[in-house]
């Protein structure tokens, strides 16, 4: 039993919100909207407990780097069963899809990493706001610690890890001795759902706020966003009647 | 100045995204390479060497890099970075890709220029990045030497005659109102036949008709074919995230309030498990 998992989990809009931009197009609008933790963060943090569950983990440390309400994402995480979390507090303007960039929050993870002696390092493949894909590779490369992406299975024996990663062909199967990042693809697991005793539990476990200044890191974002837009909306077409008329519709306008 | 392109490619064939992404290279001041790191894999050399606008092709083939893992295509870029000192280093979004450039990008301290989709493309960023010089690590490690820290066990390649979802030019997708995982055969007999590749909703993956890996959407693959069918899919959020740039959308659907028609360039409202028949034997005419 020699893991120490630590696993990120980011606080986002919730996926079934509509994304509407701000008509100053400086961001997408965040006010008023319900947050959940990121879907991918979720699976990271089941695979996690799991571990812990089968007695391959000796801790769960959950981390969430973000204003004060994070908090309430790091309640989850517990509630679904981490052991302890740690909250990386930033002013509450900041906004974690875009002020909040990888190379920032891998930096922080790595210290966090050092603190914690965490072996393993579980993150979502990508968070759904900002769509980087980029953090748990930075990290191993800050780190130098070998790295697993998209994984749809993970197995630990001992101080090796294999993992399968989804990759556009099919399925990769790799295998690295831990230390280790893994990046985790939505056919890994179905997270859980807390229950109510879980969740009364999780409000007695420890939460260890590190304000973020307190870290001496240069977090400053290395992307300047411009602007952000809407795409181009698209427009209802036509209709069509029978089978006949849309294949002559496709065989004029697609495959012409 | 110059720029270089990791080819996407399975040793013997070159990725089309490669192309997409030399010809973004080209907009770039400067000569654009590309590289190829594999083993046995002349043939791609030789395609990418054909590609507009590439200057010069950098071939790297050894035994340890044949399944091109994460540590020693980093390995391979570091030590051309450092030779080559490139002021742009490109990939396309291929999960190869993905998973080295982020992780060179942290070995070099190096920093991008892009337009970027956010929210799964329901918000496009325009974001810039000061111009610095990249700032390079003096750690010289072989590739050979480095070549250990993750080791390749196997590949389970999809073994399906349809094209693969993330990059075919037609796909078929279905939705809750297929009703059953026996029904999707329907839409795979479609799909042979307009060699398509196919695609599930997230609620009919969720119900278990498809596997996960076929899903569309937010959370799945998100994809941009040249026609996307989509049968009985209502067309929630999710799921128009993942497919609303491709170029042209048909949808079927028997509920006319259904919210894919919004976005549908061909719409028709009628009952799937008669049009799709239907449509197939049509298709068998051409």
């Amino acid at each position: 039993m020699s893991l120490r998992v630590l696993v990120g989990v980011k606080r986002v809009m919730d996926a079934y919100v509509k994304v509407r931009v701000k008509p100053n197009n400086t961001g997408v609008d965040l006010a008023n909207v319900k947050m959940s933790m990121n879907p991918f963060c979720e699976i990271a943090v089941e695979e996690a407990v799991r571990l812990k569950e089968q007695k391959l983990a000796a801790e769960v440390v959950a981390l969430s780097v973000g204003p004060p309400k994070c908090q309430e994402t790091l309640r989850t995480a517990l509630a679904m069963g981490a052991d302890r979390a740690i909250h990386v507090v930033t002013d509450e303007k900041t906004r974690t899809d875009m002020d909040l960039q990888p190379l920032a929050v891998a930096k922080i993870m790595q210290q966090i990493v050092k603190q914690t002696e965490a072996n393993l390092v579980l993150l979502g493949k990508q968070s759904i706001d900002d769509d980087s894909n980029q953090t748990g590779q930075i990290l191993s490369g800050l780190l130098s610690w070998p790295l697993g992406t998209f994984a749809s299975s993970i197995d630990v024996d001992g101080q090796k890890l294999t993992v399968t990663q989804e990759v556009d062909s099919g399925l990769t199967t790799v295998s690295m001795a831990l230390p280790a990042v893994v990046t985790v693809d939505l056919r890994l697991n179905e997270p859980r759902y807390a229950n109510l005793p879980n969740i009364m539990k999780a409000r007695k476990k420890p939460i260890e706020v590190i304000p973020l200044d307190t870290m001496k890191l240069d977090v400053a974002p290395r992307l300047k966003y411009l602007s952000v837009e809407e795409p181009p909306q698209r427009q209802a077409g036509v209709k069509v009647e029978t089978v006949q008329d849309l294949v002559a519709a496709l065989k004029s306008k697609v495959w012409s | 100045q110059a720029s270089t392109v990791l080819a996407d490619h399975d040793n013997k064939s070159l990725g089309t995204s490669t192309r997409s992404t030399v010809k973004a290279a080209s907009c770039i001041k400067g000569d654009v390479s590309v590289l190829v790191v594999g083993l046995d894999c002349k043939s791609v050399a030789e395609q990418a060497a054909k590609l507009a606008g590439v200057t010069k092709v950098l071939h790297v083939d050894h035994t340890a890099f044949q399944h091109q893992t994460t540590d020693c295509l980093s390995n391979v870029i570091q030590r051309l970075q450092s030779e080559h000192k490139y002021s742009h280093i490109l990939g396309s979004t291929s999960t190869t890709a993905k998973a080295v450039l982020p992780h060179v990008a942290a070995k070099l301290e190096s920093e991008d220029i892009f337009v970027r989709a956010m929210y799964a493309g329901n918000a496009l960023a325009s974001v810039q990045s000061p111009r610095k010089q990249t700032k390079l690590l003096s750690k010289k490690t072989s590739c050979e030497a480095a070549s250990g820290a993750i080791s390749w066990v196997k590949d389970e390649l999809s073994t399906s005659d349809r094209p693969e979802l993330g990059s075919a030019p037609i796909v078929v997708s279905g939705g809750r109102g297929m009703q059953s995982g026996e029904n999707f055969k329907i839409l795979y007999t479609l799909a042979e036949q307009m060699g398509a590749a196919v695609g599930a909703s997230r609620a009919a993956v969720d119900a278990g008709f498809a596997p996960n890996d076929m899903q569309v959407g937010q959370t799945g693959k998100v994809v941009a074919p040249q026609l996307y069918l989509a049968v009985d899919i209502s067309g929630a959020i999710q799921h128009l995230a993942g497919m609303k740039d491709s170029k042209n959308i048909v949808a079927i659907n028997k509920d006319p309030e259904a919210p894919i028609f919004q976005v549908a360039d061909y719409g028709m409202v009628a009952d799937l498990f008669k049009v799709v028949p239907d449509l197939t034997k049509e298709l068998q005419k051409k």
